[in-house]
């Protein structure tokens, strides 16, 4: 067949590179400008070059940033994914009970991000707190305001307490989809407890578990709104992950061109896990079909 | 491989059964010989995946008991049952290999790993997989899967039987008739107690060594083929099995005289105190068409041409009636007569066959 080559046809993509122009190019590009120049003030910029990545790739500030960063979204994933596959398990297959669940289960995912920490800061505190007054009340020296591993702990509880209902919903989804037919294949075949759930159950939720694990990564790796009510960061810079320490330097310091440097590395480098991280699983997928 | 045994076994999904509407599966006694091969045929929401699931052990009965020779199995668990099922759809391990799904029920039994390779060998020369033994499930086509399932469970050598759940029904059309066949030469070879659930004729006739006919919750018949074929016991039988089915004709009978609407038969037997409603069964293969005056006049509505034969569709009585008649035959418009084979007439009281004395 012969096409028939019409360049208006171009005229047809313009909305879209317009919307995407408007709604990503253009912001991020004012990002890269900042990236690349610094100013003293009056509204004037001179071109400093690569300088201000140079400076945050050998910035310790950052460095420990990153490395809380990378610790607080490992502890919360290994959490998260095990707590929420348990808990899809065990829920009720069906019926008034399975609905209940549900209902109360998807509830903490209902609630925004800031009202969470606010939540908790206040469940939390010694004075007025339940959980704080507490644990105050048994002896135990808890205090996340000076106290840099009940302020961990806080935050973790927090995010687990926060996100497990995602991981369980989809899990649970995925469980649901399974036909019974194989289970009771696997009681014919007297498979044990665990070989059902190696070999069965996980199988069929692997998919829906990819996407819960890359959905955990990405949202943990931005957080912010929850840490920042919670502790602002503290005590010290204890809390202070990667978007707190951005928001600090961009508009604290108001140091434009090294927070600029940093978005970019910080939006790259989450471009590139999740890259890696789809990749890879999509590909044991295609070895196993 | 046992013998299976039901005694006085119902079920009824409803708590408290009142009528016999209650009852998903109507009391039954049957004894499922060793090593034979049955079909249990009927339309849908007949029971007969009720009694499938009550051998299985998926579903508890209601009433009667379940042996497997001497055992009581009527409460035991699926597990403890030692039966192999295959389902509607094909349920492999997707990550494992064809032979990893092989040894698994050996593997969970605990038996060693020389054994285990053996039979895994044996087995998987039966039903023909020794070339993708070591692929992974997850990428074979539904008849290859449908194989490894059966083959998950026959590779137990002491399996007391195997059960079908409709498992042709996601294979396609040319591999079916490919797949009935190595069942048909694996029962042959391992002689396991087979029961094959279908609703398809074809497939139960060509399959079973004997078909157990249900319909609304009851066994209505369970025979050869060949006893299907000519004897059925119930009207529902007759109509059900073969294609076109059976006819059914009013009738009045005094001795051995039917009395048609407008026409008198001589039986080959003598009938005595029949009430109730009676009807006259005779099969499309066994009845002629011929020239006016030879016979009963029959209204004919259409000829239709089958590959091997011609089915005339006519009308008497305000029934519908069907006539095969052999391909080379011209049938002419003043044929419009149709004659029994008196030796293949049936005749039903109340939808149930009766034998009369023979003369």
């Amino acid at each position: 067949m012969k096409k028939t080559v019409n360049q208006k046809a171009w005229f047809l993509v313009l909305p879209v590179l317009l919307l995407v122009g408007f709604s990503a190019v253009i912001p991020l590009m004012t990002v890269v400008n900042y990236s690349i120049q610094d100013t003293f003030g009056n509204n004037e910029f001179f071109p400093v070059g690569l300088e201000w990545f140079e400076e945050i790739l050998h910035s310790e500030r950052i460095h420990d940033a990153l490395g809380r960063q990378i610790l607080f979204t490992s502890i919360i994933m290994a959490i998260e994914i095990p707590l929420g596959i348990y808990i899809a398990l065990q829920m009720p297959k069906g019926g008034v009970w399975a609905s209940v669940c549900l209902v109360l289960i998807s509830l903490p995912l209902l609630i925004p991000w800031n009202v969470v920490g606010t939540i908790w800061q206040i469940f939390a505190r010694t004075d007025i707190g339940l959980l704080g007054h507490t644990l105050a009340t048994l002896g135990i020296d808890y205090n996340y305001s000076q106290d840099i591993l009940s302020a961990w702990v806080t935050i973790i509880i927090m995010d687990v307490w926060h996100w497990t209902s995602l991981v369980v919903l989809l899990c649970y989804a995925g469980l649901q989809s399974i036909p019974s037919a194989y289970y009771q294949a696997a009681k014919i075949d007297q498979a044990s407890r665990w070989n059902v759930f190696r070999y069965i159950e996980l199988p069929k939720m692997m998919g829906v578990l990819l996407i819960a694990a890359l959905l955990r990564f990405m949202d943990s790796f931005m957080i912010y709104t929850e840490p920042m009510v919670l502790t602002g960061g503290g005590p010290g810079n204890a809390t202070t992950f990667l978007s707190i320490d951005l928001v600090k330097m961009a508009i604290g310091q108001f140091d434009l061109g090294p927070a600029a440097a940093f978005s970019l590395m910080y939006f790259l480098v989450i471009l590139l896990v999740s890259w890696v991280f789809f990749t890879v699983m999509s590909n044991i997928d295609k070895q196993e079909g | 491989m046992a013998r299976i045994t039901l005694s006085n076994l119902a079920h009824s999904y409803v708590k408290d059964p009142q009528n016999d509407k209650d009852y998903a599966l109507r009391e039954l006694n049957h004894e499922w010989e060793d090593g034979a091969a049955y079909a249990l045929l009927g339309p849908s929401g007949c029971g007969k995946s009720t009694l499938l699931n009550i051998i299985s052990g998926i579903v508890t009965p209601s009433h009667g008991r379940i042996l497997f020779d001497e055992t009581d199995v009527t409460f035991a668990d699926t597990t403890d049952r030692n039966i192999a099922q295959v389902f509607q759809f094909p349920v492999v391990y997707d990550t494992m290999t064809v032979q990893q799904n092989l040894e698994f029920p050996l593997k969970n039994r605990g038996k060693d790993a020389k054994y285990i390779a053996q039979r895994v060998a044996s087995i998987a020369r039966s039903i023909q997989v020794e070339d993708i033994l070591h692929k992974k499930a997850q990428g074979l086509s539904a008849d290859q899967k449908q194989k490894i399932s059966l083959g998950r469970g026959m590779v137990r050598e002491d399996v007391n039987a195997i059960l079908f759940d409709e498992p042709l029904t996601v294979i396609d059309p040319h591999m079916k008739w490919e797949l009935r066949t190595q069942l048909k030469a694996l029962h042959k070879e391992l002689k396991h107690t087979m029961i094959f659930v279908t609703h398809d004729q074809t497939e139960a006739l060509t399959f079973a060594d004997k078909v157990v006919v249900m319909n609304v919750g009851e066994v209505v018949q369970i025979g050869t083929p060949q006893e299907l074929f000519e004897k059925p016991a119930h009207t529902f039988v007759g109509y059900f099995i073969g294609s076109p089915g059976m006819n059914i004709i009013d009738v009045e009978i005094t001795g051995k005289e039917a009395t048609l609407l407008d026409a008198k038969l001589e039986l080959n037997q003598s009938y005595s105190n029949l009430k109730g409603k009676l009807e006259l069964g005779i099969r499309p293969e066994f009845m002629t068409l011929c020239e006016e005056g030879c016979g009963i006049k029959i209204e004919i509505i259409r000829i239709e041409d089958v590959a091997h034969h011609k089915i005339v569709r006519a009308r008497y009585d305000n029934k519908d009636i069907n006539i095969i008649v052999e391909e080379d035959v011209i049938i002419t418009k003043t044929m419009n007569n149709m004659t029994f084979d008196m030796d293949k007439v049936n005749i039903y009281e109340n939808s149930w066959l009766v034998e009369g004395e023979k003369l």
